[in-house]
């Protein structure tokens, strides 16, 4: 049977005159990886607010774990693990004391937290830093702190908001690696993201959001067929003479999209592309063929890059 | 090495009714840890306020009084004797401060760790009463040790003395409260210390009996005692701690003044706490 652990229908939030989330239909079942992908102030952390049974809907309906979080919030609270967007650790204490008193929080006994924190230091590779004050932590290091605390109860729903933002390349792979485990220990993942390659390689199954609203929903390689050629050819001529060269590029392929800085032709066959636009005669400075991602998608949906 | 080989799972091992019923200890259990690492700190600065305060203004000022006053005193005891229950509210009542006004303003906005707590089973009502509690207890450590520095300065002179202990930290606990609403509401700090520290902490201060007696003032500035939670504080520590005259009716007074403004600071830090955290 699969059930949802996540239902949500037609909700919204409104901050005064401002609509932050614009009736969103959401379902994510158990053992699931979802992702909600857009650009900031998409909507993606108050829907987040929402789910974690924190911030009160202004309309819809919404329920998680068969629970509606306005009247049922702390026995929600109790089966999730959350990580916001900013590490909300408590500076004062050190990165064992971090995790202990996030355990007693969810009315773990001592002794569990105390053969926990063993674990979770394993986990987050911080066993040298375990009686390091926070704020001489990394960036990485706090990140990964943040979502160990989070798993200090072991959560049914981990909900992660911009996992990876402000980290290293090193660090975020370091960081999937740890997500990739949870996911196979069975744990069911919500996450937030404007990385398309982030939600390519955590998500199931995603929403595209933006301004509030969902533009598509499905697993990553549906939305890029649905949305989006195989394969992308990115050429460049210099910014003067980008714009001269779209009207003649447009009759070689399907679809182009203009950036400020670039060209994106869409085709099913890159390479071959390219040597047509050679065969025109157009030189572009530089060119690259790629595979289609979810930015591509997002363009396609929006109009817009994903990061500006 | 699997990191979850005994994975249970949150609904085998988490009790939410449990977090519903102990929670406020929870928080109360995490504040004290973190006020633990200034602890040299805080007994330094308890220690210190009455020794400074007693020897320079109880002994130095008192000596001067006690002789202008023909041996007579203030209030029919000598001058230290009369000062030090008013320093000793005033002593809680600065702790107080301190561990309401910047934890909260510390986990609403500095550092936000109200919110990160309130993504576990913990309401707004845990996380005030886990402050306010946290607040309680600096205020009864500072406020026991300022009665054993004016024990060992010989100005306790009643059996039932060792009770100003008591009213000290319900002066404490109530004018903590009230800051902790207050800066609950806050959403930008900026003038805040400076106009608490200077309009509302040093007025109250000066203005409430705390050196002599409230009646010695014009009657246009009386008010400021009476709102004051000093001075209520310090009439009930001089009738506990040398037997200064009050009525019966003041003692009610005093009493459920200080308890009345208790209880509505808390329930204001509650329903401020919940709703902000629930934005």
């Amino acid at each position: 049977m699969t059930q949802s652990l996540i239902h949500a229908r037609g909700l919204t939030k409104k901050f005064g005159d401002f609509t932050a989330v614009n009736g969103i239909d959401l379902d994510v079942v158990k053992g699931e990886s979802f992702g909600l992908l857009g650009p900031n102030g998409a909507g993606k952390s108050t829907a987040m607010r929402m789910i974690g049974a924190t911030s009160q809907r202004t309309s819809g309906d919404l329920t998680i774990l068969d629970k509606d979080p306005e009247q049922f919030g702390p026995q929600i609270r109790a089966h999730l693990g959350v990580v916001p967007q900013q590490d909300n650790l408590d500076t004062h204490l050190t990165v064992s004391e971090n995790l202990y008193i996030y355990g007693r929080y969810f009315g773990l006994s001592r002794k569990f937290v105390k053969n926990k924190i063993e674990e979770l230091l394993a986990f987050a590779q911080l066993e040298e830093k375990r009686n390091a004050k926070v704020e001489s932590l990394s960036g990485g290091m706090k990140r990964r702190l943040t979502i160990a605390r989070a798993l200090v109860s072991e959560p049914e729903i981990l909900m992660l908001d911009e996992p990876t933002t402000g980290l290293d390349p090193q660090a975020r792979h370091i960081l999937w690696d740890r997500l990739f485990r949870l996911k196979e220990d069975g744990v069911t993942l919500l996450i937030t993201t404007h990385f398309m390659d982030e939600a390519e390689q955590l998500c199931d199954r995603l929403v595209v959001m933006d301004k509030g609203s969902i533009m598509a929903e499905g697993s990553p390689a549906q939305l890029i067929k649905d949305y989006s050629t195989k394969e992308v050819l990115e050429v460049r001529f210099g910014s003067e003479r980008n714009a001269g060269m779209a009207d003649d590029l447009r009759q070689l392929c399907d679809r182009i999209e203009e950036l400020p800085d670039r060209i994106l032709m869409y085709t099913e066959d890159g390479e071959e592309l390219l040597e047509r636009v050679y065969k025109k005669n157009f030189h572009p400075k530089t060119s690259l063929v790629r595979r289609s991602s979810l930015e591509d998608v997002f363009l396609r949906l929006t109009g817009r890059t994903l990061v500006d | 090495m699997s990191s979850f080989q005994e994975r249970q799972g949150s609904l085998k091992i988490v009790d939410a009714a449990k977090v519903a019923a102990r929670g406020a200890l929870f928080v109360t259990e995490a504040r004290l840890r973190a006020m633990l690492k200034w602890i040299w700190l805080i007994l330094g600065i308890a220690i210190a306020n009455p020794v400074l305060y007693l020897v320079s203004i109880g002994l130095g000022v008192g000596a001067y009084i006690d002789e202008n006053t023909g041996g007579m005193g203030v209030d029919g005891v000598s001058y230290i004797t009369f000062l030090a229950p008013a320093l000793l509210a005033t002593a809680a009542i600065q702790g107080a401060i301190d561990e309401s006004v910047y934890p909260t303003l510390e986990g609403f906005k500095w550092d936000k760790i109200f919110f990160s707590m309130n993504s576990t089973p913990l309401s707004g009502n845990h996380i005030a009463m886990g402050v306010f509690f946290n607040s309680v207890i600096r205020v009864s450590f500072t406020a026991v040790i300022y009665w054993f520095v004016m024990l060992a300065f010989g100005v306790l002179d009643s059996p039932r003395a060792w009770l100003a202990i008591f009213t000290a930290i319900m002066a404490g606990a109530a004018f903590g409260a009230l800051m902790q609403a207050l800066a609950g509401l806050l959403e930008n700090e900026d003038i805040f210390f400076t106009v608490l520290q200077r309009f509302v902490i040093m007025p109250l201060f000066l203005f409430s009996g705390t050196f002599y007696p409230l009646t010695n003032m014009p009657i246009y500035l009386q008010w400021i005692g009476w709102i004051s939670p000093l001075w209520h504080a310090t009439e009930l520590g001089r009738w506990l701690t040398y037997g200064h005259e009050i009525s019966s009716l003041m003692l009610y007074t005093h009493f459920i003044f200080l308890n009345s403004l208790l209880l509505f600071g808390v329930i204001a830090s509650r329903r401020i706490f919940t709703r902000r955290l629930g934005k």
